[in-house]
Protein backbone atom coordinates (compact mmCIF):
# COMPACT_ATOMS: atom_id res chain seq x y z
CA UNK A 1 0.00 0.00 0.00
CA UNK A 2 2.76 2.44 0.82
CA UNK A 3 4.04 4.43 -2.07
CA UNK A 4 7.59 3.86 -3.15
CA UNK A 5 8.39 7.40 -2.13
CA UNK A 6 7.44 6.83 1.49
CA UNK A 7 9.09 3.42 1.58
CA UNK A 8 12.23 5.00 0.28
CA UNK A 9 12.17 7.68 2.94
CA UNK A 10 11.60 5.19 5.73
CA UNK A 11 14.83 3.39 4.92
CA UNK A 12 16.96 6.47 5.57
CA UNK A 13 18.31 7.21 9.06
CA UNK A 14 16.23 9.46 11.26
CA UNK A 15 13.45 9.99 8.76
CA UNK A 16 10.73 8.96 11.19
CA UNK A 17 11.33 12.15 13.11
CA UNK A 18 9.21 15.13 12.21
CA UNK A 19 10.28 17.30 9.31
CA UNK A 20 10.64 21.05 9.77
CA UNK A 21 7.60 23.25 10.20
CA UNK A 22 7.26 24.12 6.54
CA UNK A 23 7.01 20.46 5.46
CA UNK A 24 5.15 19.30 8.52
CA UNK A 25 1.77 20.62 7.40
CA UNK A 26 1.28 17.34 5.51
CA UNK A 27 1.96 15.14 8.57
CA UNK A 28 -1.02 13.44 10.17
CA UNK A 29 -1.93 10.47 12.34
CA UNK A 30 0.99 8.69 13.94
CA UNK A 31 3.45 11.22 12.68
CA UNK A 32 1.46 13.97 14.22
CA UNK A 33 1.53 12.29 17.62
CA UNK A 34 5.22 11.69 17.25
CA UNK A 35 5.71 15.31 16.38
CA UNK A 36 3.79 16.40 19.43
CA UNK A 37 5.75 14.04 21.66
CA UNK A 38 9.04 15.35 20.31
CA UNK A 39 7.98 18.95 20.83
CA UNK A 40 6.79 18.34 24.36
CA UNK A 41 9.77 16.09 25.08
CA UNK A 42 12.02 19.10 24.67
CA UNK A 43 9.88 20.96 27.20
CA UNK A 44 10.04 18.22 29.76
CA UNK A 45 13.08 19.19 31.87
CA UNK A 46 11.96 22.80 32.11
CA UNK A 47 8.39 21.80 32.80
CA UNK A 48 9.24 19.38 35.58
CA UNK A 49 11.50 21.94 37.22
CA UNK A 50 8.99 24.74 36.87
CA UNK A 51 6.00 22.79 38.12
CA UNK A 52 7.90 21.18 40.97
CA UNK A 53 9.76 24.21 42.25
CA UNK A 54 7.49 27.12 41.30
CA UNK A 55 3.88 26.16 40.66
CA UNK A 56 3.34 23.46 43.28
CA UNK A 57 4.86 25.52 46.11
CA UNK A 58 2.70 28.47 45.08
CA UNK A 59 -0.45 26.37 45.06
CA UNK A 60 0.51 24.84 48.37
CA UNK A 61 0.92 28.29 49.91
CA UNK A 62 -2.58 29.10 48.74
CA UNK A 63 -3.83 25.93 50.42
CA UNK A 64 -1.90 26.36 53.67
CA UNK A 65 -3.15 29.92 54.06
CA UNK A 66 -6.49 28.51 55.21
CA UNK A 67 -5.04 26.52 58.11
CA UNK A 68 -3.58 27.17 61.49
CA UNK A 69 -0.39 25.26 60.97
CA UNK A 70 3.08 25.07 62.46
CA UNK A 71 4.76 23.65 59.38
CA UNK A 72 5.10 20.01 60.41
CA UNK A 73 3.04 17.17 58.99
CA UNK A 74 0.15 18.15 56.78
CA UNK A 75 -2.03 21.11 57.72
CA UNK A 76 -5.22 19.86 59.40
CA UNK A 77 -6.60 22.67 61.56
CA UNK A 78 -8.80 24.41 58.99
CA UNK A 79 -9.64 27.98 60.00
CA UNK A 80 -11.24 29.32 56.84
CA UNK A 81 -10.32 32.90 56.13
CA UNK A 82 -9.31 33.64 59.73
CA UNK A 83 -5.68 34.14 58.77
CA UNK A 84 -6.67 36.78 56.28
CA UNK A 85 -9.02 38.66 58.57
CA UNK A 86 -6.39 38.64 61.31
CA UNK A 87 -3.85 39.84 58.82
CA UNK A 88 -5.88 42.89 57.96
CA UNK A 89 -6.26 43.65 61.66
CA UNK A 90 -2.54 43.38 62.22
CA UNK A 91 -1.07 46.89 62.47
CA UNK A 92 2.33 45.60 61.35
CA UNK A 93 0.91 44.22 58.14
CA UNK A 94 -1.14 47.32 57.47
CA UNK A 95 2.07 49.24 58.01
CA UNK A 96 3.78 46.96 55.48
CA UNK A 97 1.19 47.88 52.89
CA UNK A 98 1.65 51.57 53.64
CA UNK A 99 5.45 51.33 53.47
CA UNK A 100 5.21 49.43 50.22
CA UNK A 101 3.13 52.24 48.77
CA UNK A 102 5.62 54.82 50.05
CA UNK A 103 8.50 52.97 48.39
CA UNK A 104 6.63 52.71 45.11
CA UNK A 105 5.80 56.41 45.13
CA UNK A 106 9.34 57.42 46.09
CA UNK A 107 10.80 55.23 43.34
CA UNK A 108 8.51 56.65 40.70
CA UNK A 109 8.92 60.22 41.89
CA UNK A 110 12.69 60.29 42.41
CA UNK A 111 14.55 57.24 41.22
CA UNK A 112 13.17 56.91 37.72
CA UNK A 113 13.29 60.62 36.75
CA UNK A 114 16.84 60.79 38.08
CA UNK A 115 17.78 57.69 36.09
CA UNK A 116 16.20 59.20 33.00
CA UNK A 117 18.08 62.46 33.42
CA UNK A 118 21.38 60.61 33.78
CA UNK A 119 20.60 58.45 30.75
CA UNK A 120 19.86 61.49 28.60
CA UNK A 121 23.07 63.08 29.83
CA UNK A 122 25.16 60.00 29.13
CA UNK A 123 23.59 59.58 25.73
CA UNK A 124 25.33 62.79 24.62
CA UNK A 125 28.86 62.69 23.37
CA UNK A 126 30.50 63.01 26.73
CA UNK A 127 34.10 62.45 27.67
CA UNK A 128 34.49 59.15 29.48
CA UNK A 129 30.85 58.20 29.30
CA UNK A 130 31.71 54.52 29.07
CA UNK A 131 33.41 54.86 32.44
CA UNK A 132 30.37 56.58 33.97
CA UNK A 133 28.14 53.85 32.67
CA UNK A 134 30.29 51.17 34.22
CA UNK A 135 30.38 53.01 37.53
CA UNK A 136 26.67 53.73 37.77
CA UNK A 137 25.75 50.22 36.87
CA UNK A 138 28.30 48.51 39.11
CA UNK A 139 26.14 48.60 42.27
CA UNK A 140 23.54 46.55 40.47
CA UNK A 141 25.84 43.53 40.36
CA UNK A 142 26.52 43.66 44.10
CA UNK A 143 24.12 41.58 46.10
CA UNK A 144 21.55 43.37 48.23
CA UNK A 145 23.01 41.68 51.27
CA UNK A 146 26.48 43.06 50.62
CA UNK A 147 25.05 46.48 49.78
CA UNK A 148 23.12 46.34 53.02
CA UNK A 149 26.18 45.60 55.14
CA UNK A 150 28.13 48.33 53.36
CA UNK A 151 25.48 50.93 54.06
CA UNK A 152 24.88 49.87 57.60
CA UNK A 153 28.55 50.86 58.06
CA UNK A 154 28.20 54.06 56.07
CA UNK A 155 25.17 55.08 58.11
CA UNK A 156 26.46 53.81 61.43
CA UNK A 157 25.64 56.51 64.00
CA UNK A 158 28.65 58.75 64.81
CA UNK A 159 31.34 56.51 63.33
CA UNK A 160 29.88 56.14 59.84
CA UNK A 161 30.78 58.03 56.71
CA UNK A 162 27.43 59.81 56.45
CA UNK A 163 27.72 61.49 59.85
CA UNK A 164 31.34 62.40 59.19
CA UNK A 165 30.44 64.07 55.91
CA UNK A 166 27.62 66.02 57.51
CA UNK A 167 29.96 66.98 60.34
CA UNK A 168 32.62 68.11 57.89
CA UNK A 169 30.24 70.52 56.16
CA UNK A 170 29.07 71.92 59.48
CA UNK A 171 25.82 70.01 59.80
CA UNK A 172 26.55 68.16 63.02
CA UNK A 173 23.55 66.52 64.50
CA UNK A 174 21.54 66.56 61.29
CA UNK A 175 22.13 62.90 60.64
CA UNK A 176 21.88 60.97 63.83
CA UNK A 177 20.54 57.49 64.13
CA UNK A 178 19.64 56.80 60.49
CA UNK A 179 18.56 53.17 60.41
CA UNK A 180 17.81 53.18 64.12
CA UNK A 181 15.50 56.19 63.98
CA UNK A 182 11.86 55.28 63.28
CA UNK A 183 11.23 58.46 61.35
CA UNK A 184 14.39 58.29 59.23
CA UNK A 185 14.72 54.60 58.57
CA UNK A 186 12.57 54.39 55.43
CA UNK A 187 14.20 57.44 53.88
CA UNK A 188 17.63 56.00 54.55
CA UNK A 189 16.64 52.64 53.09
CA UNK A 190 15.31 54.40 50.06
CA UNK A 191 18.63 56.16 49.55
CA UNK A 192 20.35 52.79 49.55
CA UNK A 193 17.82 51.35 47.10
CA UNK A 194 18.34 54.30 44.89
CA UNK A 195 22.10 53.86 44.98
CA UNK A 196 21.76 50.23 44.05
CA UNK A 197 19.02 50.28 41.42
CA UNK A 198 19.05 53.61 39.67
CA UNK A 199 21.92 52.45 37.43
CA UNK A 200 19.82 49.54 36.28
CA UNK A 201 17.00 51.80 35.16
CA UNK A 202 19.48 54.18 33.62
CA UNK A 203 20.87 51.33 31.52
CA UNK A 204 17.40 50.40 30.34
CA UNK A 205 16.77 54.00 29.29
CA UNK A 206 20.13 54.23 27.57
CA UNK A 207 19.30 51.14 25.55
CA UNK A 208 15.94 52.69 24.70
CA UNK A 209 17.50 56.02 23.77
CA UNK A 210 19.96 54.34 21.46
CA UNK A 211 17.18 52.74 19.48
CA UNK A 212 15.71 56.17 18.69
CA UNK A 213 16.94 57.22 15.26
CA UNK A 214 19.14 60.31 15.42
CA UNK A 215 17.43 61.78 12.36
CA UNK A 216 14.29 62.43 14.36
CA UNK A 217 15.91 64.68 16.94
CA UNK A 218 18.03 66.26 14.24
CA UNK A 219 14.93 67.05 12.23
CA UNK A 220 13.37 68.64 15.29
CA UNK A 221 16.54 70.63 15.80
CA UNK A 222 16.37 71.94 12.25
CA UNK A 223 12.75 72.88 12.79
CA UNK A 224 13.97 75.05 15.64
CA UNK A 225 12.82 73.00 18.62
CA UNK A 226 14.52 73.78 21.90
CA UNK A 227 16.30 71.08 23.88
CA UNK A 228 13.31 70.72 26.18
CA UNK A 229 10.87 70.55 23.27
CA UNK A 230 13.00 67.91 21.59
CA UNK A 231 13.03 65.89 24.78
CA UNK A 232 9.36 66.39 25.53
CA UNK A 233 7.94 65.82 22.05
CA UNK A 234 10.39 63.45 20.40
CA UNK A 235 12.48 61.52 22.90
CA UNK A 236 9.94 60.95 25.64
CA UNK A 237 7.14 59.50 23.49
CA UNK A 238 9.58 57.20 21.73
CA UNK A 239 11.01 56.09 25.03
CA UNK A 240 7.58 55.37 26.47
CA UNK A 241 7.72 51.56 26.06
CA UNK A 242 11.00 51.42 27.98
CA UNK A 243 9.60 53.71 30.66
CA UNK A 244 6.56 51.53 31.11
CA UNK A 245 8.71 48.42 31.52
CA UNK A 246 10.97 50.14 34.02
CA UNK A 247 7.99 51.35 36.05
CA UNK A 248 6.66 47.82 36.10
CA UNK A 249 9.93 46.33 37.30
CA UNK A 250 10.33 49.03 39.90
CA UNK A 251 6.88 48.46 41.40
CA UNK A 252 7.19 44.67 41.47
CA UNK A 253 10.63 45.05 43.03
CA UNK A 254 9.28 47.30 45.78
CA UNK A 255 6.50 44.86 46.62
CA UNK A 256 8.89 42.01 47.32
CA UNK A 257 11.77 43.85 48.98
CA UNK A 258 13.46 41.60 51.52
CA UNK A 259 17.24 41.11 51.43
CA UNK A 260 18.20 44.70 52.05
CA UNK A 261 15.80 45.19 54.94
CA UNK A 262 16.67 41.89 56.52
CA UNK A 263 20.39 42.59 56.50
CA UNK A 264 20.19 46.18 57.64
CA UNK A 265 17.33 46.43 60.13
CA UNK A 266 15.39 43.15 60.20
CA UNK A 267 12.36 45.39 60.01
CA UNK A 268 13.21 47.49 63.03
CA UNK A 269 13.21 49.76 64.90
CA UNK A 270 9.85 48.59 66.18
CA UNK A 271 8.63 47.42 62.73
CA UNK A 272 9.20 50.82 61.18
CA UNK A 273 11.04 49.41 58.18
CA UNK A 274 9.27 46.09 57.91
CA UNK A 275 8.10 44.93 54.49
CA UNK A 276 5.58 42.23 53.63
CA UNK A 277 8.33 39.74 52.86
CA UNK A 278 10.01 40.46 56.20
CA UNK A 279 6.76 39.99 58.11
CA UNK A 280 6.17 36.73 56.24
CA UNK A 281 9.67 35.59 57.11
CA UNK A 282 9.22 36.49 60.77
CA UNK A 283 5.98 34.55 61.13
CA UNK A 284 6.98 31.64 58.93
CA UNK A 285 10.53 30.96 60.01
CA UNK A 286 10.87 32.56 63.42
CA UNK A 287 7.49 31.97 65.03
CA UNK A 288 6.45 28.88 63.05
CA UNK A 289 3.01 30.26 62.25
CA UNK A 290 3.28 28.84 58.78
CA UNK A 291 -0.41 29.10 57.89
CA UNK A 292 -0.49 32.75 58.86
CA UNK A 293 2.74 33.43 56.97
CA UNK A 294 1.28 31.66 53.93
CA UNK A 295 -1.63 34.08 54.04
CA UNK A 296 0.89 36.92 53.78
CA UNK A 297 2.44 35.19 50.76
CA UNK A 298 -0.94 34.89 49.16
CA UNK A 299 -1.75 38.57 49.70
CA UNK A 300 1.64 39.52 48.27
CA UNK A 301 1.01 37.36 45.28
CA UNK A 302 -2.48 38.79 44.89
CA UNK A 303 -1.14 42.34 44.89
CA UNK A 304 1.54 41.47 42.33
CA UNK A 305 -0.95 39.64 40.16
CA UNK A 306 -3.59 42.34 40.22
CA UNK A 307 -1.01 44.97 39.51
CA UNK A 308 0.59 42.94 36.72
CA UNK A 309 -2.69 42.10 35.05
CA UNK A 310 -4.05 45.62 35.29
CA UNK A 311 -0.77 47.00 34.03
CA UNK A 312 -0.70 44.58 31.16
CA UNK A 313 -4.30 45.27 30.30
CA UNK A 314 -4.18 49.04 30.41
CA UNK A 315 -0.59 50.05 29.93
CA UNK A 316 1.48 47.39 28.23
CA UNK A 317 -0.99 46.23 25.63
CA UNK A 318 0.04 48.88 23.19
CA UNK A 319 3.67 47.82 23.49
CA UNK A 320 2.93 44.18 22.98
CA UNK A 321 0.98 44.94 19.84
CA UNK A 322 3.90 46.90 18.51
CA UNK A 323 6.42 44.35 19.69
CA UNK A 324 5.58 41.73 17.13
CA UNK A 325 6.34 44.06 14.29
CA UNK A 326 9.01 46.39 15.60
CA UNK A 327 11.03 44.08 17.80
CA UNK A 328 12.19 41.79 15.03
CA UNK A 329 15.85 41.80 14.36
CA UNK A 330 17.04 42.96 17.76
CA UNK A 331 17.44 39.45 19.08
CA UNK A 332 21.22 39.59 19.32
CA UNK B 1 28.37 56.70 43.50
CA UNK B 2 31.81 55.34 44.11
CA UNK B 3 32.34 57.14 47.39
CA UNK B 4 30.95 54.30 49.52
CA UNK B 5 33.07 51.78 47.61
CA UNK B 6 36.28 53.78 47.90
CA UNK B 7 35.50 54.44 51.54
CA UNK B 8 35.17 50.71 52.13
CA UNK B 9 38.43 49.89 50.36
CA UNK B 10 40.41 52.54 52.24
CA UNK B 11 38.81 51.70 55.56
CA UNK B 12 39.90 48.13 55.11
CA UNK B 13 43.49 49.32 55.22
CA UNK B 14 43.04 51.17 58.48
CA UNK B 15 42.82 50.00 62.03
CA UNK B 16 39.46 50.33 63.74
CA UNK B 17 40.96 53.01 66.01
CA UNK B 18 42.14 55.04 63.08
CA UNK B 19 38.70 54.81 61.46
CA UNK B 20 37.15 57.04 64.10
CA UNK B 21 39.97 59.60 64.16
CA UNK B 22 40.56 59.68 60.41
CA UNK B 23 37.40 58.59 58.57
CA UNK B 24 38.04 59.97 55.06
CA UNK B 25 41.74 60.36 54.46
CA UNK B 26 44.22 57.87 53.18
CA UNK B 27 45.38 55.50 55.90
CA UNK B 28 48.35 56.88 57.85
CA UNK B 29 49.89 53.48 57.70
CA UNK B 30 48.59 51.04 55.11
CA UNK B 31 47.58 48.10 57.19
CA UNK B 32 47.22 45.01 55.05
CA UNK B 33 46.58 42.58 57.86
CA UNK B 34 42.79 43.01 57.68
CA UNK B 35 42.80 41.73 54.14
CA UNK B 36 45.52 39.13 54.46
CA UNK B 37 44.06 37.65 57.65
CA UNK B 38 40.81 36.96 55.86
CA UNK B 39 42.53 35.54 52.81
CA UNK B 40 44.80 33.39 54.95
CA UNK B 41 41.88 31.79 56.77
CA UNK B 42 40.01 29.04 54.97
CA UNK B 43 36.51 30.41 55.55
CA UNK B 44 36.52 33.03 52.86
CA UNK B 45 37.71 30.60 50.22
CA UNK B 46 35.13 28.05 51.24
CA UNK B 47 32.35 30.62 50.81
CA UNK B 48 33.78 31.66 47.48
CA UNK B 49 33.93 28.06 46.33
CA UNK B 50 30.41 27.38 47.47
CA UNK B 51 29.05 30.52 45.77
CA UNK B 52 30.87 29.50 42.59
CA UNK B 53 29.65 25.92 42.65
CA UNK B 54 26.06 27.01 43.18
CA UNK B 55 26.23 29.68 40.50
CA UNK B 56 27.74 27.28 37.95
CA UNK B 57 25.28 24.53 38.81
CA UNK B 58 22.30 26.87 38.55
CA UNK B 59 23.52 28.32 35.28
CA UNK B 60 24.16 24.99 33.59
CA UNK B 61 20.79 23.67 34.65
CA UNK B 62 18.71 26.71 33.78
CA UNK B 63 20.40 27.30 30.44
CA UNK B 64 20.18 23.64 29.39
CA UNK B 65 16.52 23.24 30.35
CA UNK B 66 15.58 26.63 28.88
CA UNK B 67 17.42 26.05 25.62
CA UNK B 68 15.54 22.78 25.05
CA UNK B 69 12.21 24.38 25.90
CA UNK B 70 12.91 27.53 23.90
CA UNK B 71 13.90 25.39 20.91
CA UNK B 72 10.58 23.61 21.03
CA UNK B 73 8.69 26.90 21.49
CA UNK B 74 10.50 28.55 18.61
CA UNK B 75 10.62 25.75 16.03
CA UNK B 76 7.65 23.50 16.58
CA UNK B 77 3.97 24.11 16.09
CA UNK B 78 2.17 21.89 18.54
CA UNK B 79 -1.07 21.75 20.43
CA UNK B 80 -0.84 23.58 23.74
CA UNK B 81 2.19 25.62 22.80
CA UNK B 82 0.72 29.03 23.53
CA UNK B 83 -0.79 27.84 26.80
CA UNK B 84 2.56 26.45 27.94
CA UNK B 85 4.38 29.57 26.92
CA UNK B 86 1.91 31.73 28.81
CA UNK B 87 2.46 29.53 31.84
CA UNK B 88 6.19 30.19 31.73
CA UNK B 89 5.84 33.91 31.10
CA UNK B 90 3.49 34.18 34.04
CA UNK B 91 6.39 32.91 36.09
CA UNK B 92 7.94 36.34 35.62
CA UNK B 93 5.28 37.79 37.88
CA UNK B 94 5.69 35.27 40.69
CA UNK B 95 7.72 36.90 43.39
CA UNK B 96 10.24 34.54 44.84
CA UNK B 97 9.30 35.56 48.36
CA UNK B 98 5.81 34.20 47.86
CA UNK B 99 6.96 30.67 47.13
CA UNK B 100 9.83 30.54 49.55
CA UNK B 101 7.90 29.20 52.51
CA UNK B 102 6.33 26.13 50.86
CA UNK B 103 9.51 25.70 48.86
CA UNK B 104 11.41 25.43 52.10
CA UNK B 105 8.99 22.79 53.37
CA UNK B 106 9.30 20.90 50.09
CA UNK B 107 13.09 20.96 50.24
CA UNK B 108 12.96 19.80 53.83
CA UNK B 109 10.80 16.81 52.95
CA UNK B 110 13.08 15.99 50.02
CA UNK B 111 16.07 16.08 52.35
CA UNK B 112 17.69 18.87 50.37
CA UNK B 113 18.39 21.22 53.26
CA UNK B 114 22.12 21.79 53.74
CA UNK B 115 22.59 20.49 50.24
CA UNK B 116 23.67 22.73 47.35
CA UNK B 117 20.94 21.17 45.22
CA UNK B 118 18.42 22.73 47.57
CA UNK B 119 19.52 26.13 46.27
CA UNK B 120 20.39 25.16 42.70
CA UNK B 121 17.06 23.57 41.77
CA UNK B 122 14.76 26.41 42.91
CA UNK B 123 17.07 29.08 41.52
CA UNK B 124 17.11 27.36 38.16
CA UNK B 125 13.35 26.95 38.24
CA UNK B 126 12.79 30.64 38.94
CA UNK B 127 15.28 31.58 36.24
CA UNK B 128 13.43 29.63 33.56
CA UNK B 129 10.86 32.23 32.45
CA UNK B 130 13.30 35.00 31.60
CA UNK B 131 15.81 32.61 30.02
CA UNK B 132 13.21 30.90 27.87
CA UNK B 133 11.82 34.23 26.66
CA UNK B 134 15.22 35.54 25.62
CA UNK B 135 16.33 32.30 23.97
CA UNK B 136 13.06 31.78 22.15
CA UNK B 137 13.31 35.20 20.57
CA UNK B 138 16.83 34.37 19.46
CA UNK B 139 16.06 30.91 18.11
CA UNK B 140 13.27 32.37 16.01
CA UNK B 141 15.72 34.55 14.16
CA UNK B 142 17.58 31.57 12.77
CA UNK B 143 16.29 30.95 9.25
CA UNK B 144 14.04 27.96 8.66
CA UNK B 145 16.03 26.98 5.53
CA UNK B 146 18.88 25.90 7.78
CA UNK B 147 16.58 23.52 9.57
CA UNK B 148 15.21 22.12 6.34
CA UNK B 149 18.69 21.61 4.98
CA UNK B 150 19.78 19.84 8.15
CA UNK B 151 16.70 17.63 8.13
CA UNK B 152 17.24 16.67 4.49
CA UNK B 153 20.77 15.71 5.42
CA UNK B 154 19.31 13.30 7.92
CA UNK B 155 19.54 15.40 11.05
CA UNK B 156 17.10 14.60 13.85
CA UNK B 157 15.50 17.54 15.68
CA UNK B 158 17.88 17.01 18.56
CA UNK B 159 20.79 16.73 16.13
CA UNK B 160 19.80 20.04 14.60
CA UNK B 161 19.44 21.60 18.03
CA UNK B 162 22.78 20.29 19.24
CA UNK B 163 24.93 20.64 16.17
CA UNK B 164 23.47 23.68 14.40
CA UNK B 165 21.32 25.79 16.69
CA UNK B 166 23.38 25.84 19.87
CA UNK B 167 26.67 26.76 18.19
CA UNK B 168 24.87 29.54 16.32
CA UNK B 169 23.22 30.79 19.48
CA UNK B 170 26.47 31.24 21.38
CA UNK B 171 26.04 35.00 21.95
CA UNK B 172 22.55 34.54 23.33
CA UNK B 173 23.66 31.64 25.50
CA UNK B 174 26.46 33.81 26.83
CA UNK B 175 24.01 36.55 27.73
CA UNK B 176 21.58 34.33 29.59
CA UNK B 177 24.45 32.56 31.35
CA UNK B 178 25.82 35.83 32.65
CA UNK B 179 22.38 36.81 33.89
CA UNK B 180 21.98 33.47 35.63
CA UNK B 181 25.39 33.70 37.29
CA UNK B 182 24.70 37.20 38.63
CA UNK B 183 21.27 36.28 39.95
CA UNK B 184 22.54 33.18 41.66
CA UNK B 185 25.57 34.96 43.08
CA UNK B 186 23.40 37.61 44.67
CA UNK B 187 20.68 35.39 46.07
CA UNK B 188 20.40 35.76 49.80
CA UNK B 189 17.05 34.55 51.07
CA UNK B 190 17.22 31.00 49.77
CA UNK B 191 20.75 30.12 50.92
CA UNK B 192 19.91 31.77 54.24
CA UNK B 193 17.07 29.31 54.71
CA UNK B 194 18.51 26.19 53.13
CA UNK B 195 21.95 26.24 54.74
CA UNK B 196 21.47 25.96 58.47
CA UNK B 197 25.13 25.33 59.19
CA UNK B 198 28.05 27.05 57.57
CA UNK B 199 29.30 24.21 55.33
CA UNK B 200 27.70 25.60 52.19
CA UNK B 201 27.24 29.27 53.07
CA UNK B 202 27.54 31.64 50.14
CA UNK B 203 29.28 35.02 50.17
CA UNK B 204 26.24 37.18 50.93
CA UNK B 205 25.45 35.01 53.95
CA UNK B 206 29.09 35.02 54.97
CA UNK B 207 29.28 38.81 54.87
CA UNK B 208 26.16 39.20 56.97
CA UNK B 209 27.39 36.71 59.56
CA UNK B 210 30.85 38.23 59.62
CA UNK B 211 29.39 41.63 60.36
CA UNK B 212 27.39 40.16 63.20
CA UNK B 213 30.42 38.41 64.61
CA UNK B 214 32.92 41.27 64.36
CA UNK B 215 30.49 44.14 64.79
CA UNK B 216 32.97 46.14 66.86
CA UNK B 217 35.87 45.71 64.45
CA UNK B 218 34.77 47.98 61.67
CA UNK B 219 38.01 47.82 59.73
CA UNK B 220 37.87 44.04 59.48
CA UNK B 221 34.27 44.10 58.34
CA UNK B 222 35.19 46.62 55.65
CA UNK B 223 38.03 44.42 54.45
CA UNK B 224 35.73 41.43 54.33
CA UNK B 225 33.11 43.41 52.47
CA UNK B 226 35.61 44.55 49.88
CA UNK B 227 36.90 41.05 49.32
CA UNK B 228 33.35 39.78 48.91
CA UNK B 229 32.67 42.44 46.28
CA UNK B 230 35.76 41.69 44.24
CA UNK B 231 34.53 38.55 42.45
CA UNK B 232 31.21 40.16 41.46
CA UNK B 233 32.86 43.35 40.23
CA UNK B 234 35.58 41.43 38.40
CA UNK B 235 32.98 39.28 36.70
CA UNK B 236 31.01 42.40 35.83
CA UNK B 237 33.99 44.12 34.25
CA UNK B 238 34.56 41.09 32.02
CA UNK B 239 30.95 40.36 31.17
CA UNK B 240 29.48 43.87 31.19
CA UNK B 241 28.34 43.86 27.57
CA UNK B 242 26.57 40.53 27.87
CA UNK B 243 24.91 41.45 31.11
CA UNK B 244 23.54 44.75 29.89
CA UNK B 245 22.47 43.17 26.61
CA UNK B 246 20.62 40.47 28.48
CA UNK B 247 18.87 42.84 30.84
CA UNK B 248 17.70 45.17 28.14
CA UNK B 249 16.61 42.33 25.84
CA UNK B 250 14.88 40.57 28.71
CA UNK B 251 13.19 43.70 29.92
CA UNK B 252 11.82 44.80 26.59
CA UNK B 253 10.61 41.36 25.65
CA UNK B 254 9.23 40.43 29.04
Amino acid sequence: MTSTFLADKRSGPGTELPPPESVRARGRGRRRVLHWLTAVGFQLPALVLFIGMVLLPMLFALYAAFFRWGGFGMPSDYVGTDNFTQLFDNPVFLGDLWRCLVLVVLSLAFQLPFALAMAVLLNQKLRGRAVYRMLFFAPYVLSEAITGVLFSMVFAPDSGLADHILGAVGLDGVGGLWFADPSYVMATLFLVMMWKYFGFHMMLYLAGLQSIPRELTEAALIDGASAWQRFRNVTLPLLAPTLRISIFLSVIGSIQLFDLVWVVTQGGPDHHSETMAVTMFQYGFKRYQVGYASAISVVMFGICLVFALAYQRFVLRRDLEGATTTMRGDGK
Amino acid sequence: MVVPLVYAVLSGFKSTDELSSNPFGLPKRWLTSNYTDILAGGDFWRLLGSSTLIAVGTTVLVVAASALAAFSFARFAFRGREALFTLFTMGLMFPFAVAVLPLFLLLRSLGLLDNPLGVILPQAAFGLPMTIIILRAFFREIPGELEEAATLDGCSPFGFFWRVLLPMARPALGTVSVLAVVTSWNNFMLPLLVFTDNTWWTLPIGVQQFQGQYSAEYARVFAYLVLAMVPALAFYSVAERQLVGGLTAGATKG
